[in-house]
């Protein structure tokens, strides 16, 4: 049974694509057949994060207006066996999405593939929408920040009542939060919101917390989705995030502050009395 | 460990001078409280609620002097209908009318 996931999070900039690129790169990696597109129409990123921008031929346009066919416009990822991206188109046509293409095209990858993975756009316009109206799980991306949490929380509304699921009265879609950008030592000094407030604000079962670090921005920089640097803190958060959404229980790392320095420099002393 | 404690203390005092006025996720957090709860009461009205209201008022304005704060539409969701309620607080009317 095919399963598809949203990653959504209405607001931008907190995190969409490079969670959609490193879960389909995870679920890849983990032996399912996983597809990943981006819904992002004339905005296309998701083939940068990915690295595969210069081998984009045929887009998720082309195919819905049938001018190529779901294979050629699918890209087999370099690195990662049973991996595709299908990338989004450049047009500024915003009509170009219709929902019985998008349909159409889930339904095809439905026969042949386990994962796939819809990274929305920001915003609540067309894109969007169509991102989450055939979904089955929804992962939201949420920065630890006012105007990203109310964001969430408008699309997690929109989650319950405009998607394919909820016209038709089946279960509602499986909603997953996804704390980005999250810097212990802030929450400690008082100066961000904590996990536990966005937990409580939000009220959705916590799939992962990925830390600020680093290791993103040298992945987008160098086209390899994040989870790939598996020394990174982000990386291994990324691949924990994964592992409990397939069901397995691991504790959640990167929440609590690294100890103070000077707490630090006197456990060192106290092993030394010892 | 008393050293350990003295030093504890310390840190604990530094971080919260440091709190005092950069400390702002609270209120951030109460902010959001409240924004949140209010959106979802409205998040579930259909929005051809405001345009109703408005048009019923119409009506109402027709035969009776109102204000606008006196006609109230609320759409509450029962488990397997909806009702639709509509109060019209109608102003005293004198004998000579």
């Amino acid at each position: 049974m095919t399963k598809i996931i949203v990653i959504t999070s209405g607001k931008g900039g907190v995190g969409k694509t490079t969670t959609s690129a490193s879960f389909a790169v995870g679920l890849a990696k983990k032996g399912y057949k996983t597809a990943v597109i981006d819904f992002d129409i004339g905005l296309r990123n998701l083939d940068l994060i990915m690295g595969c921008e210069r081998r984009v031929v045929y887009d998720f346009v082309n195919v819905i207006r049938k001018e190529a066919n779901l294979n050629q416009a699918l890209i087999r990822d370099k690195h990662i066996k049973d991996l595709f991206i299908l990338p989004a188109s450049q047009t500024r046509d915003k009509e170009a999405l219709t929902i019985e293409g998008v349909g159409l095209i889930l339904a095809e990858l439905n026969k042949t593939f386990d994962y796939i993975v819809c990274d929305s756009p920001a915003g609540i316009e067309r894109g969007a929408q169509l991102a989450m109206y055939f979904a089955d799980s929804a992962i939201v991306v949420t920065n630890p920040e006012v105007s990203s949490v109310r964001d969430s929380d408008r699309m997690l509304g929109l989650l319950t009542s405009k998607t394919k699921r909820a016209e038709e009265g089946r279960d509602p879609i499986e909603e997953h939060l996804l704390l980005t950008r999250y810097s212990p030592k802030r929450v400690t000094r008082g100066e961000m919101l904590s996990l536990s407030d966005v937990n409580e604000i939000l009220a959705i079962p916590l799939l992962g917390v990925i830390p600020e670090s680093p290791a993103v921005l040298r992945a987008s920089n160098s086209g390899e989705p994040v989870i790939l640097a598996e020394e990174s803190d982000a990386g291994q958060a990324y691949a924990d995030a994964i592992g409990r959404f397939l069901g397995e229980e691991i504790p959640h790392r990167f929440i609590a502050e690294k100890n103070h320095w000077l707490k630090r420099l006197l456990r060192f002393k106290e092993k030394e009395a010892i | 460990m008393i050293l350990s404690d003295k030093i504890t203390k310390i840190v604990h005092y530094f971080q919260h001078l440091q709190r005092s006025d950069k400390a702002t996720a609270k209120l951030a957090k109460d902010r959001l409280q409240i924004i949140i709860a209010h959106e979802r009461t409205q998040r579930d009205k259909p929005d051809y609620l405001a345009l109703l209201q408005k048009e019923l008022l119409e009506v109402v304005a027709k035969y009776v002097h109102i204000n606008q704060e006196d006609v109230r539409v609320e759409l509450e969701r029962k488990e397997n209908c909806s009702i639709l309620e509509l109060n019209v607080i109608l102003p005293t009317i004198s004998s000579s009318d």
